[in-house]
């Protein structure tokens, strides 16, 4: 059997998509500089007053990741769909995990970009302050992004349109948004609400994020939860991995 | 032309069955394809060659029968490095540049950096190698995607639709370079709903409602149906088959009478409609700088 993943074609695939993506410079742009105005909004609407917007952008820093690299990968994905060119791919040496890990370091590399620059203004502009590392604050958010970009390729295998796609949002993206401790702290939602936001991985990335703020130390908590939502990673991939058929009917 | 002789086969479909959307599309379907040849697919729209390639190229799921190309089941891991596959929509990547395209597909296909510009070159789009494919013309666009298809330098050519859309110079230029790459040994497969193309073929399939109408020489065809012009020639042929019984074929939304008469409506259309653009070509053929006109057997 050919091997899962083949070096040569994960590197050219990967730089591949990326450079799809330096060819978008608005996207890019939007990418960047997106967090940092919504961000900017968040600051003045609560007066820059501590600890509220320290604990609220720390929480946004994991969010904007998941919900920007989601919507790039689901249309991303679906236009390999729909053009053709996965039909294409199915047909040469390159195998599904190629692909999918192209996907995954191509996205990641932009959610580093986009964790380094919003993290960076939280902490510099907007005065927030955590107990633990800033660069473990950017490796959660970088997780967060893989989040996103993964359960954007597995949501874009049930889509059949880019209307669909975009909708998928609002079934994978904004529930889990809501019940991740954003608006309600998760210790003061009914028990039902805590089962479904147990079961959703950006309540892990959150928490993460939220054990960084109050330790100075990474706790075991930290792992646990960053192991959790690579777990969900990895699955993503692999269910992402089921919907790719070489042949269809 | 060369005409091969029976030297084994590169292709070998066995009663091959397809359904799609519970519609029989290829019905037990046999033919062979010589190696070292260039094979046309022929038939009006609808008529299966799509998913003939497909099941050749291994991502057609099938309901019945056996593809195997080289030996080997289609779509074998081991045929994937020798396969070659243009799609009938354009299936590269609009917001890359033509070169970044091929150079990816390249490497993909384990073929070397100096493929990439010969390919280019090869399909004609030297000049256009840095424009990202989304501002390039249909024809071009193409072009591109065959390039992406070719630049491995494939042993298994399977091309769906190739000179759709092309000029006159360049179809010829294209035709010429299918049987250059026959020559140096690959087994090419193109499909065209042009009927005058077909006499550029070695070998011809006509296909229409999923079956196998003719398999046999340009020559062979035109004599079988007494004629030496090929739209006449299909729409003869057609015409024989439609008195011949179904067999039983089992039939989807279009019924057996009605499928077959708009199979001859729509080759008839077809061949008018290309009558008009060769009378257009004969505008556009002056314009166009690159004098190599090879000429090609007719």
């Amino acid at each position: 059997m050919t091997p899962a993943i083949t070096p040569r074609i994960l590197a050219a695939t990967a730089a591949r998509i990326l450079r799809q993506l330096t060819h978008d410079p608005r996207s890019i742009a939007m990418l960047v500089a997106l967090p940092v105005v919504l961000m900017t909004f968040l600051y003045f609407m609560f007066d820059g007053a501590q600890p509220l917007i320290s604990n609220l952008l720390l929480i946004m820093l994991g969010i904007f990741p998941l919900v920007a690299m989601f919507l790039i990968t689901s249309v991303a994905m679906l236009r390999e769909r729909t053009s053709g060119t996965l039909e294409r791919l199915m047909t040469t040496p390159s195998g599904k995990l190629d692909l999918l890990f192209g996907y995954g370091i191509s996205f990641g590399i932009a959610a580093a970009v986009q964790g380094l620059v919003a993290a960076g203004c939280a902490y510099w502009f907007f005065s927030m302050s955590t107990a633990g590392s800033a660069w473990l604050t950017v490796l959660v958010a970088i997780l967060g992004g893989l989040l996103g970009m993964s359960l954007g390729l597995v949501s874009s295998a049930f889509a059949r349109t880019e209307f669909q796609a975009v909708q998928m949002f609002q079934i994978v993206v904004i529930p889990q948004s809501l019940l991740c401790g954003l608006f309600v702290p998760r210790a003061d939602m009914a028990t039902w609400l805590h089962v479904l936001s147990d079961l959703m991985p950006l309540t892990y990335v959150v928490e993460a994020l939220q054990q960084i703020g109050a330790h100075a130390e990474p706790s075991a908590i930290l792992w646990r939860d960053a192991g959790i939502v690579a777990g969900c990673v990895l699955l993503a991939l692999g269910l992402a991995s089921a919907t790719l058929r070489r042949r269809t009917a | 032309m060369r005409v091969t002789v029976d030297v084994g086969s590169a292709i070998d479909v066995a009663a091959l069955t397809v359904r799609r959307g519970g519609r029989v599309v290829l019905d037990s379907l046999s033919c062979r394809i010589a190696p070292a040849s260039v094979t046309g697919l022929l038939g009006p729209s609808g008529s299966g060659k799509t998913t003939l390639m497909r099941s050749i190229v291994g991502v057609q799921r099938i309901a019945a029968g056996t593809v195997s190309v080289f030996g080997l089941p289609a779509g074998s891991p081991e045929l994937r490095a020798r396969t070659g596959y243009m799609t009938q929509s354009v299936s590269i990547y609009d917001d890359l540049t033509v070169a970044e395209n091929v150079r990816y597909f390249a490497t993909v296909a384990g073929a070397g950096r100096t493929a990439v510009a010969r390919t280019i070159d090869e399909v004609g789009l030297a000049g256009a190698a840095r424009q990202l494919v989304h501002t390039l013309s249909g024809g071009q666009r193409s072009r591109a995607s065959l390039a992406c298809a070719l630049v491995g330098d494939p042993e298994l050519l399977v091309l769906d639709e190739p000179t759709v859309g092309q000029d006159p110079v360049l179809r010829e230029e294209l035709w010429d370079m299918f049987h250059a790459r026959a020559r140096a040994g690959a087994t090419v497969v193109v499909s065209s709903h042009v009927m005058d193309e077909a006499v550029r073929c070695d070998r011809l399939l006509l296909i229409r409602d999923g079956a196998l109408l003719a398999d046999d020489t340009p020559a062979g065809v035109q004599a079988a149906a007494g004629t030496d012009d090929m739209d006449a020639a299909f729409l003869t042929l057609i015409r024989q088959s439609g008195q011949e019984p179904l067999g039983g074929r089992e039939r989807g939304i279009d019924g057996g009478a009605d499928g077959r008469a708009d199979a001859v409506t729509d080759l008839a259309a077809k061949a008018a409609e290309q009558r008009h653009t060769r009378s257009d070509a004969s505008d556009t053929g002056g314009r166009h700088a690159r004098g190599d006109r090879q000429g090609h057997g007719q």
